[in-house]
């Protein structure tokens, strides 16, 4: 289960990497499902298999999807791959990388202060939706209200 | 089972959640950057769930419910923001968007 985890976490580091530095919209979205098929894997060690699926089925397919569909669409060529190579040049990516990795190093100094050992318990989906529909039956709600708002603002944003 | 130490899962969140800021800061396209944006958010799942499963309850898979649901509205409004852009400036460089039109 430890090494499922830790090959898992490689995976998922891996192809994030690879989804950043990559020059081509299609690639990088394949590298992203793969890592977002990987964090699947690390919820199942986790106990948390209905989110596994949530995420293998709305992430991975529905969404990276949607993506695909759009980037279908707007037929990106070869210019933009050319574009996106002059635009990666170390002098525009190491500045940030700089200071967002002072902030990485600080909060793993917070983290790694602690030590506490995780035994995975299943926490199944039947605890999960008497959570959903009993105490949190508000947020379900409005989770439904953002996705309605979502749908109308994609709707009309894109049409004319 | 053998058990998985906490803090480890917090890191691979926080490197997760890093690598799509640097993809945020760094990339100049438009689609690139919404991807990077799907990156953290899902980080931040990531670091919901190892929480419930620390404690071993339901609330830390329920706010990756909420976050996933987030996800997709951000994805779907956001990609109609893209088609718009590449309709009327016919590219997906961030650059071109530094001007307003009142």
């Amino acid at each position: 289960m430890t090494l499922l985890f830790y090959l898992a976490s490689t995976v998922a580091l891996l192809a994030t990497l690879a989804v950043i530095t990559s020059t081509h919209v299609v690639h990088a979205l394949v590298y992203l499902i793969v890592s977002l098929l990987a964090v699947a894997v690390i919820f199942f060690v986790l106990g948390a298999p209905f989110a596994a699926m949530l995420e293998a089925i709305v992430y991975a397919g529905a969404i990276m999807v949607l993506f695909l569909f759009v980037m279908m669409m707007l037929n990106l060529g070869q210019t933009t791959e050319q574009e996106e190579r002059e635009w990666l040049h170390p002098r525009t990516w190491v500045g940030p990388s700089v200071l967002v990795l002072v902030l990485l190093v600080q909060l793993g100094r917070v983290l790694v202060g602690e030590h506490t050992e995780i035994t995975p318990v299943e926490v199944g989906v039947r605890d999960l939706s008497l959570l959903l529909f009993g105490p949190w039956l508000l947020a379900v709600e409005l989770a439904s209200m953002l996705l309605l708002g979502g749908l109308i603002a994609a709707y009309h944003v894109a049409k004319k | 089972m053998e058990a998985i130490p906490y803090e480890h899962g917090l890191i691979l969140a926080a490197l997760l959640f890093v690598c799509g800021l640097v993809g945020v800061l760094t990339r100049r396209n438009i689609v690139f950057v919404l991807l990077s944006l799907e990156i953290m958010l899902n980080a931040c799942g990531l670091a919901f769930v190892v929480g419930s499963a620390r404690w071993g309850h339901a609330e830390g898979q329920a706010m990756f419910m909420m976050i996933l649901t987030l996800a997709a509205a951000e994805v779907a409004v956001g990609l109609g923001l893209i088609i718009q852009m590449y309709k009327r400036f016919q590219t997906v460089d961030i650059s071109v968007l530094n001007e307003m039109k009142g």
